[in-house]
């Protein structure tokens, strides 16, 4: 900023142009979050009275979110969610960062095909698989190993139906593999840039190759681990799709899958509306403020090199 | 690199087999490190084939039958290409859908797409308070299409939505009913997907250019070439390889789209997509397994483009 003025002490129109165009263009970008939070802060009875585009004459209260939190259950879709994402995302990790280890600091003669079949897995629609896939679910046995209760509902730990379908750990599968094609693709793009040296000289010492792996080439991954962690955790807490298809009691989906089903019945109106989408946003928002650098460094990981 | 053990992209004498190179003197991976490199490898690929490749193999297998989900599948439901035939000159829905999904990415190709890479090159420059401008255009990134969707709801719904209130498009002789209205709800949902887009490939595109050489653009500078000149002259051929993941992601995304116009009003009344009809037919309402997979199989031809192309490029830069 100080080039700016070092160049040109005077004031430069061109650049009062681009700065009037840009403050325009961001409170246009702004405009629709801040009416969301302003309509969800505002009763219903304040806004029949007045007319939505009204100040307030009531002032501002929590009444929505109060509703929307306890009349739609929302903190058990939240826990949907985490017992969904958390697993799933570590997995992801696990499984991309063997693949993308055993790829780049090993030579075979299949290591650019393997890597090809997981970057273009993660490519395709996931509606061009969904019509078998769900059959697939439909007809894997899954064995029932007992639950975990929590307030009025129960977390199955493997499956409560004997089947793939309708089950958390159906839904934790599905992510792992879509998502693993993308984290190998990020992951093996971020280890070609660790010198082979290192492997090599390792294998000399006699070092086992998951020690490798593990002691060695993951540590050196931190960033990468942590940008692709931000970013799967925020992919699969915004995936509607996949609980929307393969999962069908109300009850169980993950919450963004779930307002499919509570927009009619809670949010029956825009102010309901507001405050249910919002306490929905807040995990991703929370990435937003503390982790936007991981978040943005994992998409363009995926993006600029490769 | 001469002297490593196993330099990377080197055939290797036994085939998918961990092996030293021609150059490599010994071979120093024991049986037991190669059996667990194959195990790392093994494990992940095999679920990738059963669960994406696979599938997608019998989308294919399924388009040719006219299975509904009862049973076993077997050649009793063999009925060549009935369910194309009907697809393409008997199934209304079909035409409409494959437009919307057509005009979606051209939406997205033509309007967002180049306003994220116009916002990428006014922001990539010495300019107090870029941080703040690229921070509020990245926020509907981070937020699901579903999200946007009720966000936007609040804009456009008719009585209660902003739009209509501030432009007074409230009384019944006047009102816009955005969502609604089969001939411009496509447009209000893609305004919706393009809040969120345009700051997604402005990330993208500002990344690249952090990494364009500097001196590039002082040469065309001494040159006297002015900003526009210089973007379309020298900075935009040196971006090729972040263009070619901007067209891919665009064209991806437009092809996906399925989120907002479900959550809008199921699909329906002008809001018809391939990815939703290919739902709608097979496991929602219809369980025709045959016909939806010939939809899916139109959408993989389709996405075969953009993953050729990226694949492609992959290939050029590893080897």
């Amino acid at each position: 900023m100080s080039a700016a003025a070092v160049r040109a002490p005077r004031i430069r129109p061109a650049r009062v142009v681009l700065h009037g165009f840009l403050i325009a263009m961001a409170a246009l970008w702004i405009f629709p979050l801040f009416w969301a939070i302003y309509s969800s802060l505002r009763p219903i009875s304040d806004t029949i009275q007045h007319g939505y585009l009204s100040w307030p004459s009531n002032g501002l209260s929590l009444i929505n979110y109060q509703t929307v939190w306890s009349q739609a259950e929302l903190p058990y879709y939240y826990l949907n969610t985490l017992v969904i994402a958390v697993p799933a995302v570590v997995l992801t990790l696990l499984l991309a960062s063997m693949v993308a280890f055993a790829c780049t600091q090993f030579s075979w003669r299949f290591n650019l095909a393997t890597l090809m079949i997981f970057t273009a897995g993660n490519l395709l629609p996931p509606q061009v698989i969904i019509v078998p896939l769900y059959r697939i679910y439909l007809a894997t046995p899954i064995p029932v190993l007992g639950e975990i209760d929590i307030g009025k509902f129960a977390f199955p730990i493997f499956s409560d139906r004997g089947l793939l379908y309708d089950q958390y750990i159906g839904i934790m599968l599905i992510h792992i593999v879509f998502q693993t094609g993308f984290a190998t693709f990020v992951l093996s793009n971020y280890m070609k840039t660790i010198s082979k040296e290192i492997t090599e000289s390792a294998i000399v010492d006699g070092a086992h190759v998951l020690r490798i792996w593990w002691n060695i080439v993951l540590p050196l991954c931190r960033p990468a681990l942590a940008a692709m962690a931000t970013l799967l955790f925020t992919f699969i807490y915004n995936d509607f799709f996949w609980a929307l298809i393969l999962m069908s009691t109300g009850s169980k989906r993950p919450i963004t899958s779930a307002l499919n089903n509570l927009q009619g019945e809670f949010f029956v109106n825009n102010n309901l509306i507001a405050a249910g989408a919002l306490l929905v946003a807040i995990p991703p928002i929370l990435v937003y403020i503390f982790l936007q650098k991981q978040f943005i460094a994992g998409l363009t990981l995926g993006s600029t090199k490769g | 690199m001469a002297t490593s053990i196993t330099p990377a992209r080197e055939d290797s004498p036994e085939a998918g087999e961990l092996a030293p190179t021609r150059r490599g003197r010994y071979n120093v991976l024991t049986r037991y490190d190669r059996r667990v490199l194959m195990l790392m490898v093994g494990i992940p690929l095999l679920l990738e084939i059963i669960f994406i490749w696979w599938p997608t193999l019998s989308s294919i297998l399924l388009s040719f039958t006219n299975y509904d989900g009862v049973g076993d599948v077997g050649p009793q439901n063999f009925v060549g290409l009935k369910n194309y035939q009907f697809m393409f000159s008997g199934y209304t829905l079909f035409w409409p859908a494959f437009f919307h999904n057509v005009i979606w990415l051209a939406w997205l190709a033509f309007i967002a797409t180049p306003i994220g890479i116009f916002f990428a090159v006014l922001l990539d420059r010495e300019l107090r308070g870029t941080a703040f401008y690229q921070s509020v255009f990245f926020l509907p990134v981070v937020l699901s299409l579903v999200i946007v969707g009720f966000i936007w709801e609040l804009q456009f719904s008719p009585t209660e939505g902003f739009i209509n209130n501030a432009f007074g498009l409230t009384r019944a002789s006047n009102i816009i009913d955005w969502l609604g209205n089969p001939r411009i709800n496509l447009f209000a949902i893609l305004i919706a997907a393009s809040w969120r887009h345009v700051g997604y490939i402005m990330v993208i595109y500002l990344s690249g250019l952090k990494s364009v050489d500097p001196t590039l653009r002082e040469a065309a500078k001494v040159d006297g070439a002015n900003e526009f000149r210089t973007f379309f002259r020298v900075i935009f051929p040196v971006m090729a390889p972040i263009n070619t993941v901007v067209a891919v992601i665009t064209t991806i995304e437009a092809l996906r789209a399925f989120d907002i116009a479900f959550i809008v009003n199921q699909g329906k009344n002008g809001l018809e997509l391939l990815s939703i009809l290919i739902t709608n037919n097979s496991i929602s309402e219809a369980s025709l397994v045959g016909f939806g997979s010939a939809i899916a199989v139109i959408l993989l031809v389709i996405s075969l483009g953009p993953i050729i192309v990226f694949l492609s490029r992959v290939m050029r830069t590893t080897s």
